[in-house]
């Protein structure tokens, strides 16, 4: 058996191997999908039921899926589409690739409703490049649900059409951006587009689309069958049901874990294992690396809920939960996630393409101990010259983590470049994570 | 100069998407492509520009933008390790140390015998499971002990 704790509900009763269609029927899937279709459910029900659930896009933003649906036009005669994001690449997010691969089909069921719900003919789930398997294997689960015509036209004898197919995608993480996702199934380049027009209203090939998370699918079958209320039970007002954390880093049992939203951080901590080796809790980024990372007494106080997290001064985020005992290097630890928004800038602003090379130089330079008192101000004002100055979201997922390290962790910056050599390491000691990459010299010529 | 069996492969690409959109399947097409010769040479990308009805440029350009294309001959084996923070918190930047020192190269090299190439990526979605090692785009192996690692480049060695 897979333990993902006793709250799960998406992960419940999977073992690895039960991902097939007979096995998920057996768990009460398609049940949601086949009495939506027998009752003739009006679609504007379906979406009532979502919207009082209280589920928000596990994505991210965590915008209400419910209210996202609502945006489709109803009239629209033309083709309508309903897209998943599997791209899953923000650093330390690996929720995604298990949902996938253990229980496909609750994804696809998911998509069948909102396509219902929408009335959209056709979906595409967009699947991260890096986890070749998986696609293989959601392909297959594709063809499975087809033949038992979950899919396909005049699903069970009714009248509702919808046809899924898996798109890959090969190692950039800008296609997770919804609008570059869709250029990039297009087949382009995955450059975001301005917004607005949103989606909705001028998505995949000019046509309304829904772009949802994979968890946020994989959500919907169990909200369906157990009503909207019951799922917002098991959450908070405005933060509905269970949500899956990847917990990376420095933790004994680095996981999956799903619980209820307004779990305390402490107690998730504990289901990981609590801190590697005993040692101190020094930072926790608790939604993926674009969010601002947070001193451990915060995390400590706070809830794992969208509004709580907001209100301790991060983001929820994609739930990837990155701890860092009191070993880690901070200004090393920065360098690195500087490093990524970098080499992922997709290139087309100017603030983002030449701000995150001169983010990680100035990180680089001071990590080094080539570093000068007036870049800890410079950090500052090239973040703030790039955040809420481009297309997309990637600018302030290169801006805020830069800010939120020296807003809590200053002084080892200027320790840094005060002594040239680290608080935390000691002169000339290897820190305690490893080397910084060897990349880094390169990477330092290219952003020059 | 592809195989027929890989133009097969591609044509099942094409069919997921409106009769008007083929250009959608040029990354799933550029995938079998790579598979099949190694890398994609200019005359590979030119072949599936003209399978597709595309200019050749629109399929340069997304051959350059997606991180996984080889846009150079490799050794046998890419190997492509995870590096960014998660994992490098989770002893990746060892595991990438190790497989250097066993392979007697850096990042962005080949062995002389041309059957490795060691490569450095960003977040595959795995990071629970650091350190992890990518082959050839496609097998992901997971937390990567120094024994598995030999292990894994024993196997490789002997196929
Ligand atoms: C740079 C960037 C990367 C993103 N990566 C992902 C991703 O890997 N997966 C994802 O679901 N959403 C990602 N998003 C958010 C999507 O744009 C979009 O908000 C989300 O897929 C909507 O689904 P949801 O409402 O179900 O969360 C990313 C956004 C940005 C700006
Ligand atoms: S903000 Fe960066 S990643 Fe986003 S569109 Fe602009 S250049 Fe591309
Ligand atoms: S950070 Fe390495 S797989 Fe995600």
């Amino acid at each position: 058996m897979l333990d993902y704790g006793p709250d799960a509900i998406l992960m419940a009763g999977l073992d690895g191997a039960n991902w097939r269609l007979a096995d998920y029927e057996k768990r009460g899937g398609y049940a949601a999908l086949k009495k939506l279709l027998a009752d003739r459910v009006p679609p504007e029900q379906v979406i009532a039921e979502v919207k009082k659930s209280a589920l928000r896009g596990r994505g991210g933003a965590g915008f209400p899926t419910g209210l996202k649906w609502s945006f489709m036009p109803r009239q629209f005669a033309g083709a309508k589409y309903m897209v998943c994001n599997s791209d899953e690449g923000e650093p330390g997010t690996c929720k995604d690739r298990d949902l996938l691969r253990y229980n496909p089909h609750a994804v696809i069921e998911g998509m069948i409703i909102g396509g219902y719900a929408t009335g959209s003919g056709a979906g595409y789930n967009y699947i991260h490049g890096e986890i070749w398997e998986t696609y293989e294997q959601f392909e297959e689960a594709i063809g499975e649900a087809r033949r038992a015509g979950y899919l396909g036209r005049n699903i069970l004898g009714s009248d509702f059409s919808f046809e899924l197919y898996a798109h890959p995608g090969y190692g950039a993480y800008i296609c997770g951006e919804e609008t570059g996702l869709l250029e990039s199934i297009e087949g382009k380049k995955g450059q975001p587009r301005f917004k607005p027009p949103f989606p909705a209203s001028f998505g995949l090939y000019g046509k309304p689309t829904t772009v949802n998370n994979t968890e946020t699918f994989a959500a919907v079958p169990w909200i369906m069958r157990h009503g909207g209320d019951a799922f917002l039970n098991l959450g908070r007002p405005n933060n509905g049901g269970t949500k899956l954390f990847s917990v990376t880093g420095h933790v004994n049992r680095p996981g999956n874990y799903e619980v209820r939203l307004g779990t305390p951080f402490a107690k998730l901590l504990e289901m990981a294992g609590g801190v590697r080796g005993g040692r101190k809790l020094k930072a926790v980024i608790p939604g993926g690396s674009s969010m601002p990372v947070l001193p451990a007494a915060v995390m400590l106080a706070t809830d794992m809920d969208y509004d709580s997290i907001a209100k301790a001064g991060s983001m929820l985020g994609s739930g990837a939960v990155i701890v860092m005992d009191e070993t880690t290097c901070m200004v090393r630890a920065l360098e690195r996630l500087s490093y990524f928004y970098f080499e992922e800038s997709c290139g087309q602003c100017t603030p983002c393409r030449e701000g995150t090379g001169w983010l990680y130089r100035v990180v680089h330079r001071i990590e080094t101990g080539t570093g000068r008192m007036e870049d800890l101000a410079l950090l500052d004002d090239v973040s703030d010259n790039i955040a809420g100055r481009t297309i997309c979201a990637l600018g302030d997922a290169a801006a805020l983590p830069v800010k939120s390290f020296l807003k809590h962790f200053r002084s080892e910056f200027e320790y840094h470049i005060e002594h040239r050599s680290c608080l935390v390491c000691g002169p000339d000691s290897e820190p305690k994570w490893g080397r910084a990459g060897a990349h880094l010299p390169a990477a330092l010529a290219r952003a020059a | 100069m592809l195989s027929a069996e890989a133009l097969q492969k591609i044509d099942r690409e094409v069919a997921k998407y409106p009769p008007e959109q083929k250009q959608s399947a040029v990354m799933a097409a550029l995938i079998v492509a790579q598979d099949e010769k190694g890398w994609l040479a200019a005359e590979t990308m030119d072949f599936v520009a003209q399978y597709l009805g595309m200019a050749p440029v629109a399929v340069y350009e997304v051959a350059s933008f997606y991180n996984l294309y080889n846009l150079q001959p490799t050794g046998k084996y890419k190997l492509t390790v995870c590096t960014c923070l998660p994992c490098g918190l989770q002893g990746s930047l060892e595991a990438a140390d190790h497989l250097k020192a066993r392979l007697g190269i850096d990042f962005d090299e080949t062995t002389a015998d041309g059957r490795f190439t060691l490569k450095e990526g960003e977040c595959m979605g795995a990071c629970s499971m650091a350190p992890v090692v990518l082959v050839n785009n496609k097998k992901m192996h997971d937390y990567l002990s120094k024994e598995k690692i030999d292990a894994l480049l024993d196997e490789l060695r002997k196929r």
